[in-house]
């Protein structure tokens, strides 16, 4: 036993955890045996919205509050899952209504407000397909984002609305209607008030039959070499959803559960909305951004049991010099799990002395819908490492081969690519119009992640990088492609190539080297004015926080960039392979 | 230093991380991360840089008492 590692008593936890022998467990799990846990929507199928909301309207859990929302000023507000039924078939119906059916992709772009919570539902009532966008994002992903999906409604406030979409309005001809969650009357035939629309509205709506392999929601994520790329998710997932929320989430009836993620990416969605409400917990919602305090007093006066949060939090937390135990009564919480980026060790560790329980790390992508590998609540956990697959999921390194096939690495602590095998519930069923980007994912019957990794002799997992150029910032992926693209629209920028550069805080940030046309100088005015550029065009989850001026970048023979080496230079580390480096 | 001077350089730092922000849209009440799209990252950037300028540091546990410009100012001539 290594003395870093954490060891759990089971005879300690305040309710007994839903999983204890793992070996157990995994070995007899089945997923046929999670179809007794849905209801399935009366006129047949399966749909998300129904077992996530309306099932427990209609029963036990009826008066049982399903969102708690704290909003930034103050204000908390309850639904109750009978509430959340009839606002989320009002919803359904305003779609209904504007002529929005199945498989017509609805956007959002929203802060944590409770129609958003409401719309996500009401959407996947409709049959209509849900695609989030995360609200710190400036015109230019926005926009990409919308023409590759198809955007046919889009869901905001009147201030993103003005400031982000209106530019590029006109570029976005098949768009039909933009709703405002915050105003009262309609703008205009296009632009109409949601508030107006749900007060016109029956409160009743019969869930068509669903397939469970019909489109759920179409998630974005980063491409390395093009733009983003629409992951195709399906009711079907909800699968996937249960297991993780009963293993890893650990959910028992009496929890009151906190996920801090924004619903503009998949933690979000995933765990921040259906998740908890396929087991009828309670979901807090919390408005905010991040502040400590605030936080703290959250999970004190909610009495949050189960809290799914992100490194980048966490690290902030462990900023403060403080003995959040003797603040605060956190005598409630019993679990902690975190997602974004890899925790590092010291943090899983500070939870256990500060906040007197360890942190669990796992780990999953956008395109596997939900957690594959995690800590569990139950089981020895090793600092540092993601954890043991998880029930009904199969997991391996493999080294790709030039002849296009793979080979499983048996030996442990071998580095290698983290597949999985297919046939689990979320796994995506294509990137959205590029066939051929989704088949490159799969050889055989594994799904290649992009991830590097190893696993132990034990089968723990550990985290080494990406195989790829994609930045993981705050938790979020970043394409660099999107990033070097809208920099050189700048009439002074000749080249970009774009890097995460290593950051305590944020993991890695985005750094863009660039190169300038002739007649520019580098100036730090020009610096300036290029980092503002990239936040208006990009939005800040997206823009370059640093930008350093080169004159050559280094690139391959064909004249491709290669970012590898921009990052092997800007950590002062050796170049690695450059053969294939131009003179 | 006086609060003007404080404001003035709060103002800088703010745009120098995020200088596509013009001085106006900058009002003394609004959240600054929220009204003016900045990171939580970039707002350790300016209150690392005003620590560096006065040699007043914000711990992490105040910072819900540093945002907005007034509330960042008058914390700082507290503090000064």
């Amino acid at each position: 036993m290594n003395k870093k590692w954490i060891e759990k008593s089971i005879n300690k936890f305040p309710v007994e955890p839903n999983l204890i022998n793992y070996a157990h467990v995994y070995k007899e799990f089945r997923w046929e045996g999670v179809a007794d846990e849905f209801e399935g929507v009366p006129a047949g199928g399966l749909n998300i919205a129904h077992e996530a909301i309306d099932r427990h309207a209609n029963g036990a859990l009826a008066e049982k509050t399903a969102l708690l929302w704290l909003g930034q000023n103050g204000e908390r507000k309850t639904y109750s899952f009978a509430q959340m039924k009839k606002e989320t078939a009002k919803f359904a119906n305003v779609l209904k209504t504007l002529g929005i059916s199945k498989g017509e992709r609805v956007f959002t772009l929203s802060p944590r407000i409770p129609q958003l919570y409401i719309s996500v539902i009401g959407v996947l009532k409709n049959q209509s397909v849900l695609c989030p966008l995360f609200s710190q994002f400036g015109p230019e992903p926005i926009l990409q984002r919308m023409l590759r999906g198809d955007a046919k409604v889009l869901l905001t406030t009147k201030a993103l609305f003005e400031k982000k979409v209106v530019p590029i309005l006109e570029k976005l001809p098949e768009l039909h209607y933009i709703l405002l969650f915050d105003t009262e009357t309609h703008e205009s035939e296009k632009v109409l008030s949601f508030s107006r629309l749900m007060e016109e509205a029956s409160d009743t709506f019969e869930i068509p039959y669903t397939d469970p392999e019909d489109m759920s929601i179409l998630h974005f994520t980063s491409g390395t070499t093009g733009m983003p790329k629409g992951v195709v998710h399906v009711h079907k997932a909800v699968y996937t959803h249960w297991m993780s929320g009963k293993y890893v989430l650990d959910f028992h009836p009496n929890d009151n559960y906190w996920c801090t993620a924004d619903p503009g990416w998949v933690t979000g969605t995933s765990y921040g909305i259906i998740t908890p409400w396929i087991h009828g917990m309670t979901n807090i919602v919390d408005e905010s951004e991040f502040d400590a305090a605030r936080w703290y007093k959250i999970l004190q006066d909610e009495k949050v049991t189960v809290w799914y949060t992100a490194p980048t939090a966490i690290r902030r937390l462990m900023r403060i010099d403080s003995e959040p135990t003797k603040e605060y009564d956190l005598s409630h919480l019993r679990l902690i799990q975190s997602v974004g980026e890899p925790l590092n060790p010291e943090a899983v560790l500070w939870g256990k002395e500060k906040l007197g329980l360890p942190i669990h790390d796992n780990w999953w992508q956008t395109e596997t819908g939900g957690i594959m590998i995690a800590n569990l609540i139950s089981q020895t956990i090793r600092p540092g490492s993601m954890g043991r697959t998880l029930p009904g999921i199969e997991a391996g390194i493999v080294h790709q081969n030039e002849d296009g096939t793979i080979t499983e690495v048996n030996e442990p602590n071998k580095e290698g690519e983290l597949a999985l095998k297919v046939g689990f519930p979320s796994l995506f069923r294509g990137y959205l119009h590029t066939e051929e980007k989704y088949k490159s994912c799969f050889v055989g019957e594994w799904y290649i992640s992009g991830d590097l990794a190893y696993k132990d002799e034990d089968g723990y997992y550990w985290f080494v990088g990406r195989a790829d150029d994609i930045i993981k910032t705050s938790g979020h992926m970043v394409g660099p492609f999107e990033v070097e693209s809208a920099l050189m629209e700048h009439p002074a920028v000749a080249e970009a190539g774009v890097i995460g550069k290593p950051d305590e805080m944020i993991g890695q940030l985005v750094k863009a080297f660039v190169t300038l046309k002739s007649g520019y100088t580098p100036s730090n005015a020009l610096m300036h004015e290029l980092i503002g550029f990239g936040r208006k065009k990009l939005g800040v989850a997206v823009a370059p926080k640093e930008i350093e001026f080169q004159q050559n970048l280094p690139k391959t023979r064909s004249g491709k960039i290669m970012r590898r080496v921009l990052k092997a230079r800007e950590m002062g580390l050796p170049e690695g392979d450059t053969s294939t480096l131009e003179d | 230093m006086t609060k003007d001077e404080i404001k003035r350089m709060i103002i800088e730092q703010i745009l120098e991380v995020a200088p596509d922000i013009s001085v106006d849209e900058i009002t003394p009440d609004g959240s600054l991360q929220r009204s003016l799209e900045i990171d939580s990252f970039d707002f350790l950037k300016i209150l690392t840089a005003m620590h560096e300028k006065t040699g007043v540091e914000v711990p992490e546990s105040d910072y819900a008492k540093v945002a907005t410009l007034e509330s960042m100012t008058g914390y700082f001539a507290a503090h000064l």
